[in-house]
């Protein structure tokens, strides 16, 4: 602290001085400056460090009080320069967010001040904005680009800021904007601007980075943007003269952005020619940049290690450690089957020195994935896991031991080869457990147990009872945790089975039923009662089997009875712990006068009993006494409603919330897409060493280093052997088999837990198969129109499939009868009709489709982009679970289109819930295709591009791509949520959140029910309830996250006041509420 | 992203600290001190990067006093290290030959310095007339 104080107070005349001199050009500034004097007289006059804290503290809070609140305002309005520039510096770095729509009006005004500098502050200040509430300043978007088009270097480079991030959140978004960053870049590198902005004669070095780096962006994965990029930077890496630092910081983007964009070859190999520069150097500065630059291109162009093996070589071992550290994360991307042991040796011999924790995390992660990859022999996999556990011990990410746990368990094809390896893994882990006072991180004790447990019957020789013993000696270990106590037992008690009265066994048993860990003491006593009954441990305890799930009834319907009987004789029925604190929150503001239910015991006993006969009936009656107090108490719920009603009868109000009641939105669970996207290999090198490799005569040992290193790594005769190294890199992949062998087990597992407990339903199981049943459908293609009854089955079973079946069905079939849908349920059963004559289909196909889903409100149908021979077209569908994107995809020729394929690139922010790809062989002349997609958010945005293409072939013709876009906004996710006021009640008080706004309406229409009216229909806010000049709103954010608004309206104002458990969700409605009231 | 600014001298104590990352008071001093102590170990001839925890530290030395930037992984090292550079030039053409004791007895006006080419973590000048204006101006007002 008193170090801060000794900063304040050397920085303090210069203060002083400042502001005395603002207090002389006309503003009052003398209270600040004096209470500065006083402060300084304070300060001087204080006697103990503790004081002094408590004054600073004090201080410090003035300030924020000023800063944050009106000065800042003041300084704004102010005419003088100064005043106003240091104002806008102070909102560009530390600003509350509340206060931004007070200030945003006159920072906008600053941007078209005369002086430069208030113009690029302005910039700043809203840059700092961007960062800190994105969406209050979503409406500028046009003064960005004015911004962008500034006259003013200087401004122009502060607007880059914001494009840099708004391009990186949504890169399809800003596309048009790219022709006028590569002018901009142009002026740049041709040295249009003024001789002040030349950093050692090279012109604004750090502006080029920028515009390279958005470029970069822009380009990605996107042909046509790129194109328009080539030449540039072709100009920038000409015009890079080698002659200091920056420009080589400069080449250095631009061949990130080089390699980065989609590739044109010829400026592929200028930059390649330009790394050799780099990794040349003897400055080891550009070396480190040039080993980076190499780990960008080597992932396109494995060659290039090739090029520089000798300079990797040297590197290698190199003293400076981030030198070493950048090179094996080259190598690490060059890996392959031949040469993983190599590198993985390196990188062990690295962990070894090094004691950052970050390093060995990151560098264990990267070992354990290269021998899962790669790993050439079972021996060596083992083993290197083995110095991965032993090295990354307990920092390393929890995936890595549990990965490698699933892979044994699961294994791979060949039966025989598994056995191996998990043999191999229980003799190394014995061998390593038989070293005297050896010490092995937790984790890694806990890998053996499980291991131990599970495979040591695959020994040969030695009995269940020696490895007992080693897990008996680690028990006692006083070193090992209790996590690891529990995994040790469980070992144990999966043993037992195998060594029936086992000595250690019973030593375990005496010795932690004792035992102070209350969960050890769990364990032991369940291990003791396990072992009295021989036939049902072995049941559970089966040898090799721990891939397969035990099913088990979670619903514990064979409790039904006795919970029956329990409520019967007046037993209070069981809540959930949140209904439970609800019913406090509730009991705290009303008294219930209600006796206790007499009307529902008999109900529900009646209710647990009908349902015994079917399996299916079972967990239906388990569910109802699972939640027994849930209906037991909307039982009271109406009850007390109709005392309410009786009494405090209020107009308008009741019978409302009674039908809400009713009608409680129950969201159906959406079947999701299980097709795991296959691990894809990053490293698409797999190519087999050339032999027109020339080595130059160096050291041999080098040499010898580098053709291991670089083994695999090779341009020529890469066909022939690619299918072998494939297999064998294929060798360790993690294979979910757990489904298949789930589905043919079960009947095994079934019959032991019946044996063991009483009646199970095995519901849950069923319901599994039907989804799987259906899954495999839509995988096999939805073509087959041929319904099988099992297809029909499945369909039929679970309600929210249904649908989905239907707009599949009818996507596929080119199905043009309108009347198709009138009877929404039934059609699934109707023969698929034969293809249509192609006239008009496109019209009536869109009618049917809308018509069938006129249910849920829809956008019009938006052209996305076309040709001479199609139109893409598409519409979304808000549904109550989902966002739905229905595709039309319209052939307008005379001729057939082949291989139509319709690709949607997937975000992080979405989830696309069918296959983001969808082909149809073949759309017949003038006809018309769509396709559905259900879209679901995974990370709240404001908007996002979604983009997709469609390629198609043409008779013999190559295909051709035709490339579309379509913006999605977080409106697209809101949907109304039907809650009563009493609920309403609760929610607002358990969220946080608040944003508060007041809006100006037009004084016409300044009214409560216009302003609900709009926010309902333009919004779809669900109204909960109106009282007075109050209205109280709710809608949701998909799948289930509730805001709330409160409106209030009073002369010719809205005060809007939003509440959500979602932060960033309040401030978006404000904006789209601010923004719909204020255009009616 | 410019996690902070830092300028240390060889006897480990920091002369201007800013950080563009919220970092609590008394875990910047523990940062502070090991920064420094992981640079001042370094030779001439060892790179100027160096890999610290999950993020980059960039170095340079001015006779007794070390600039120390802490980056993340967005930044390009090679430009960071030169707009250190251009920092210290900066400096040196306001206090006309720069020392440690000048930023020691003008820790406001280097602050201004830095606030005008960093904010937020983004450099955002690096036109030196430009980032001079505003703290001439201040100047010449104090004068009159």
């Amino acid at each position: 602290m008193s170090d801060i104080v000794e900063k304040t107070l050397t920085a303090l005349p210069g203060l002083f001085l400042q502001h005395q001199a603002a207090g002389g050009s006309g503003v009052p500034r003398v209270s600040v400056s004096s209470r500065l004097g006083s402060l300084i007289r304070s300060i001087t006059a204080l006697t103990s460090k503790h004081e002094e804290e408590k004054l600073i503290q004090q201080e410090l809070a003035n300030l924020k009080a000023t800063v944050s609140a009106p000065g800042t305002t003041l300084d704004l309005q102010s005419t003088n320069l100064v005043e106003v520039c240091m104002a806008l510096t102070i909102v560009s770095q530390i600003f509350p967010r509340e206060m931004i729509p007070a200030v945003l009006p006159l920072i906008e005004e600053k941007l078209q001040h005369s002086k430069e500098i208030i113009r690029r502050k302005a910039v700043q200040a809203l840059y700092k904005f961007h960062l800190i509430a994105p969406n209050q300043v979503q409406h500028i978007h046009v003064k960005f680009r004015k911004a962008l088009c500034d006259r003013d270097v200087g401004v122009m480079a502060a607007s880059l800021h914001i494009y840099l991030r708004m391009i990186k959140e949504n890169p399809s978004a800003y596309k048009d904007l790219t022709g006028s960053f590569v002018t901009i870049l142009k002026q740049v590198v041709g040295g249009k601007l003024p001789v002040d902005f030349n950093y050692h004669s090279v012109p604004a070095p750090w502006l080029q980075i920028q515009l390279l780096r958005i470029l970069g962006l822009l380009g990605k994965d996107d042909p046509r943007t790129s194109e328009l990029t080539y030449d540039v930077l072709d100009e920038s890496l000409r015009r890079a003269e080698l002659s200091h630092n920056i420009t080589y910081a400069i080449l250095f983007e631009c061949v990130h952005t080089i390699y980065t964009i989609y590739p044109k070859p010829e400026l592929l190999e200028k930059a390649a020619r330009c790394i050799g520069k780099f990794v040349l150097s003897p400055k080891i500065n550009l070396k480190y940049l040039g080993l980076k630059a190499l780990t960008y291109v080597i992932q396109q162009d494995p060659n290039l290690a090739l090029q520089h093996q000798m300079t990797i070589i040297e590197c290698l071992d190199h003293p400076d450690p981030i030198i070493k550290r950048e090179t094996l994360e080259l190598l690490y991307r060059i890996t392959n089957a031949q040469n993983v042991s190599v590198i993985v040796q390196k990188m062990l011999e690295y962990l070894q020195q090094s004691k950052e924790e970050y390093i060995i995390i990151s560098l264990v992660g990267k070992i354990a994935e290269l021998a899962e990859k790669y790993a050439p022999d079972n021996e060596w996999f083992i083993q290197t896991m083995n110095a991965v556990f032993s090295v990354g011990g307990d920092v390393m990410h929890p995936d890595i031991p549990n990965n490698f746990l699933r892979l044994l368990a699961e294994g791979f094809d060949d039966e025989n080869e598994d056995k191996q390896l998990r043999l191999y893994a229980v003799q190394s882990y014995l061998s390593l457990l038989e070293i005297e006072n050896a010490f092995y991180p937790q984790r890694f004790l806990q890998v053996m147990s499980w291991v131990l447990g599970e495979y040591s019957y695959l020994l040969d020789k030695g009995t269940p009872e020696m490895v007992l013993t080693k897990l008996y000696r680690l028990l006692m270990n006083k070193s090992t945790t209790s996590e690891t106590k529990t995994w040790i037992m469980a070992a144990v008690t999966k043993l037992t089975p195998q060594a029936l009265s086992s000595k250690t066994v019973e030593k375990i048993i005496q010795e932690f039923s004792v035992s102070l860990d209350t969960c050890m003491r769990q364990h032991a006593f369940e291990l003791k009662h396990l072992q009295e009954n021989v036939e049902l441990m072995k049941n559970l305890f089966l040898v090799d089997k721990s891939c397969e799930d035990l099913v088990v009834d979670a619903s514990l319907s064979f409790l039904d009875g006795f919970v029956a009987e329990g409520l019967d004789q007046g037993a209070a029925p069981y809540k959930p712990h949140h209904q439970r604190q609800e019913e406090k929150l509730s009991q705290g503001k009303v008294l219930n006068f209600e006796p206790y239910g007499l009307s529902f015991s008999s109900n529900m006993s009646s209710s647990g009993y009908t349902g015994r006969q079917s399996p299916a009936g079972i967990s239906l009656s388990s569910d109802v006494s699972g939640n027994s107090a849930e209906t037991g108490q909307k039982e009271t719920n109406s009850l007390k409603l109709e005392g309410v009603k009786k009494l405090w009868g209020k107009e308008g109000y009741l019978p409302k919330k009674e039908n809400k009641a009713k009608n409680n939105p129950e969201l159906q669970p959406v079947p999701q897409d299980s097709t795991l996207m296959e691990n894809v290999d990053q490293m698409m090198i797999k190519k087999e060493q050339s032999q027109a490799l020339h080595h130059s005569e160096e050291e041999a040992e080098k040499q010898r280093l580098a053709s291991t290193l670089f083994v695999g790594l090779g341009s020529e005769s890469a066909v022939s052997l690619l299918g072998k190294t494939d297999t064998v890199s294929h060798k360790f992949r993690r294979k979910s088999k757990v489904n298949d062998t789930k589905n043919r087990k079960v009947t095994s597992a079934h019959n032991i837990n019946c044996s063991s407990f009483s009646p199970l339903s095995n519901a849950p199981y069923e319901d599994n198969n039907h989804l799987n049943n259906f899954q495999d459908k839509g995988d096999t293609g939805l073509k087959k129109c041929s319904l099988g009854s099992e297809f029909l089955e499945s369909s039929l079973k679970s309600d929210s499939l249904t649908e989905l079946d239907l707009v599949e069905n009818l996507s596929v079939c080119n199905l043009s009868p309108s009347s198709l849908f009138e009877d929404n349920s039934m059609e699934i059963f109707h023969p698929p009709q034969p293809t249509l004559s192609s006239s008009a289909t496109e019209i009536s196909l869109t009618s049917s489709l809308l018509e069938e889903l006129n249910e849920h409100v829809h956008s019009d149908l938006v052209e996305l982009c076309n040709n001479e021979m199609i139109t893409v077209s598409s519409c979304k569908i808000w549904k109550d679970d989902s966002l739905l994107l229905v595709w039309m995809v319209a052939n307008k020729s005379n001729l057939e289109l082949k291989s139509m394929n319709l690709e949607i690139t997937s975000t992080e922010n979405f989830k696309i819930l069918e296959h983001p790809g969808f082909s149809f062989p073949v759309i017949e002349a003038e006809s018309t295709t769509s396709i559905q997609h259900c879209v679901q958010m995974e990370k709240p945005f404001t908007e996002e591009g979604l983009s997709g293409y469609v390629k198609y072939q043409m008779e013999e013709d190559p295909c051709i791509q035709l490339e579309f876009s379509l913006t999605i906004s977080l409106l697209d996710f809101i949907r109304p949520m039907k809650i009563c006021t009493e609920d309403f009640g609760k929610l607002w008080l358990s969220s946080g959140n608040d944003v508060k706004q007041n809006v100006k309406m037009p004084d016409s229409q300044a009214n409560l029910p216009f302003a609900l009216k709009t926010l309902q229909q333009k919004l779809r806010l669900h109204i909960v309830d109106i009282i007075g000049n109050e209205g109280i709103l709710a809608c949701q954010l998909l799948p289930s996250i509730p805001c709330l608004l409160h409106l209030r309206a009073y002369a010719g104002i809205v005060a809007l006041w939003f509440r959500s458990s979602c932060s960033t969700l309040p401030d978006y409605l404000l904006y789209q509420c601010q923004k719909v009231l204020e255009e009616s | 992203m410019i996690k902070f600014f830092l300028m240390v001298n060889k006897q480990g104590q920091t002369r201007l600290s800013r950080y563009y990352e919220h970092v609590e008071i008394n875990k910047r001093t523990i940062l502070e001190a090991d920064v420094i102590k992981t640079c001042l170990t370094r030779s001439k001839e060892q790179c100027s990067f160096i890999e610290y925890k999950d993020f980059k530290l960039i170095y340079r030395q001015y006779a007794a006093l070390f600039i120390v930037v802490g980056i993340n992984d967005t930044e390009n090292e090679m430009a960071v290290y030169e707009f250190i550079h251009n920092f210290v030039e900066v400096l040196d053409m306001y206090f006309s030959r720069v020392s440690e004791l000048d930023i020691m007895f003008n820790l406001d006006k280097v602050h201004i310095i830095l606030d005008e080419m960093v904010l937020n973590g983004c450099i955002v000048e690096t036109n030196k007339a430009r980032i001079l204006a505003p703290l001439l101006i201040l100047d010449k007002m104090a004068e009159s």
